[in-house]
């Protein structure tokens, strides 16, 4: 019975959101800037936010139609929420905290809790206030505390983005060992590729209040399908593209002509290439190439971005070299041309 | 000094009591309103909640004399209400003890109702909506999330309310009067005393309640003191 359904449509001033999540994954991902929605979706899942019309289901149960005017208060969807900030109850001690949706202060539920706090390696801080804990410790109280109540689904709201950015790193492996046990649906929403590219099988990418796309989270992620979408995902290099005939496109803004092996469907008009995936290219000119003039060069820790002139003086293109690459430029000095390989050319609409 | 111990040996004492049984009594009738009133408010949409706030404050801002004069307007026994009150319930609030708290619940409530309402709006809403997602009744949120979360703000709204209430003159002296025994309030005591001239008395009275507000401002600050400490300096 794990499958989410969430139909849901909410007007604010200007703001339309209008989503269809269906997904039976057992990790979804919902990837969108700020403002584009997606806590809202998430609030409005959970019923903190009310919403104007749709369907949501969610562990094989109703807990929105607007049709039958069915709409469970947030206390009766079963559905853990954990917010960006954790909220936890900050007077409370933390072991009052895991134990607050369990309801009385029984015996019972007390050993519930600490045995909780146990498996997230919490046991020793009961007694401790929320204010005393580290961003880390208070992110795994706050899933004991959603996993005690046992909801049939989770929903996370941004949840590394309190962490200072080493722990970050560190919660994301432990927040995804500490979910192994659970066997219900988890919804998470970021603004990270990263983040939601190592959690989720399952990819929403939400724009301005709609999906413009999903999927498998690989396959969103090499053919994110529109430039939006691949914005979203990382992608850096845009063009719109002139076609010239079924195989052959020029990239109108990088002055380039491409041809492909794969014929190029009427509704793209623009490509995409991730900064990663230039070749360098000494010598003569090949196919699918563009020049390599460099016209600025970004240092960073572990990779440096070189800024590549295109026909539009405002967007050079950008290519990003790392490791043993850029040891091969230090040796040989910078290429001649950047071939734009056919397999990571992506063609959007 | 003497004569200060000679005074307090013959004093009546009945305004102290009566003073702190009016405040303890009006304290807790504006604790339990206040905190309902501020919760009903926060939900309103910006209009409404103009208005009722406006009302609810009304009382602070008015002279005390004014709101004497319309609860004397409600309750006088000459009036449609007053009358109601005697003949129904047999409830008499001109002249009683009855109308001392009344007036100074009047008067205090404001406070007790506005410091509530500036701490629930400190309160980060999702500490609300995790309890409910966690399952916990709306009760439950409020008495044991909300309020103790907002319990600096809300305990020194209710010392400042008891401080209003204990030392409420103006009202309280139009709807209750000066009846030595019953409802003559510490404020009223010292009133009189200046009026008969006899400034040792009335110095007394005044040492009693400096050192009852000292003790109010210690209590106050001894609460909210916690939160200062992080407070930086500028």
């Amino acid at each position: 019975m794990k499958r989410l359904y969430a139909d849901i449509h909410k007007r604010i001033d200007e703001f339309d959101l209008d989503v269809l999540i269906e997904s039976d994954a057992a990790r979804i991902g919902i990837l969108g800037e700020s403002g584009s929605g997606k806590s809202m979706t998430l609030r409005s899942i959970a019923g903190i936010e009310t919403v104007d019309s749709g369907h949501v289901e969610a562990g094989g149960r109703v807990l929105f139609d607007s049709a039958s005017k069915t709409d469970l208060k947030p206390q009766k969807r079963n559905v853990g929420y954990m917010f960006q900030n954790y909220a936890l109850f900050p007077t409370m001690s933390v072991l009052k905290n895991v134990m607050a949706g369990l309801g009385r202060a029984t015996e019972e539920n007390r050993i519930k809790a600490s045995d909780m706090l146990k498996r997230f390696r919490m046991d020793g801080f009961e007694d401790k206030l929320p204010g005393e804990l580290s961003g880390g410790q208070q992110q795994r109280v706050a899933l004991a505390r959603i996993m005690v109540t046992e909801p049939e689904l989770i929903l996370l709201d941004e949840p590394f983005s309190a962490l200072d950015s080493y722990l970050r790193d560190r919660m994301q492996v432990e927040m995804l060992e500490m979910l192994d046990e659970y066997d219900g649906q988890v919804v998470m929403v970021s603004h990270s590729r990263d983040e939601l590219y190592r959690f989720s099988e399952e990819l929403f990418i939400l724009s301005d209040g709609h999906i413009i796309r999903h999927g498998e989270i690989k396959d969103v992620f090499r053919e994110p399908g529109n430039a939006m979408a691949a914005r979203l995902t990382g992608c850096k290099n845009f063009s719109k593209i002139r076609q010239i005939d079924g195989h052959t496109v020029e990239a109108a803004d990088w002055g380039v002509t491409l041809k492909l092996k794969r014929k190029v469907p009427d509704t793209v008009h623009c490509i995409g290439y991730r900064a990663h995936r230039f070749e360098p290219v000494w010598g003569g000119m090949q196919d699918n190439c563009v020049k390599c003039d460099v016209v600025r060069v970004d240092d960073l820790p572990f990779e440096k971005n070189y800024y590549i002139r295109t026909l539009r003086e405002d967007e050079p293109l950008c290519w990003s070299v790392q490791g043993e690459e850029q040891r091969i430029i230090d040796y040989r000095g910078l290429p001649d041309y950047l071939k734009l390989a056919e397999d990571d050319i992506l063609l959007l609409e | 000094m003497s004569g200060f111990v000679e005074l307090a040996k013959t004093l009546d004492w009945s305004p102290l009591w009566i003073s702190l049984k009016t405040g303890v009594v009006a304290t807790i009738i504006s604790f339990f309103l206040g905190l309902w009133a501020a919760r009903k408010v926060i939900k309103k949409d910006y209009r409404a909640k103009s208005i009722l706030d406006g009302i609810l404050t009304l009382p602070m801002v008015l002279p005390p004399t004014v709101a004497g004069f319309f609860l004397l307007l409600i309750f006088s026994r000459r009036r449609t209400f007053g009358i109601f009150l005697n003949d129904t319930f047999s409830i008499q609030v001109v002249h009683t003890w009855l109308g001392c708290i009344l007036a100074a619940t009047v008067i205090a409530f404001p406070l007790m109702y506005r410091n509530a309402r500036a701490a629930f709006e400190q309160i980060d809403a999702n500490l609300v909506y995790a309890g409910r997602t966690l399952g916990m009744s709306e009760v439950a949120i409020f008495w044991r999330i909300v309020v103790p979360t907002a319990g600096p703000g809300i305990a020194s709204g209710t010392i400042l309310t008891f401080a209003r209430a204990m030392g409420e003159y103006g009202a309280t002296s139009m709807l209750a009067g000066n009846i030595p025994g019953k409802t003559g309030t510490v404020s009223q005591r010292i009133a009189m005393v200046i009026q008969d001239g006899d400034y040792v008395t009335a110095g007394f009275w005044v040492v009693i309640v400096l050192v009852i507000a000292f003790i109010m401002i210690f209590l106050i600050n001894l609460i909210t003191g916690k939160r200062m400490k992080n407070v930086r300096k500028w």
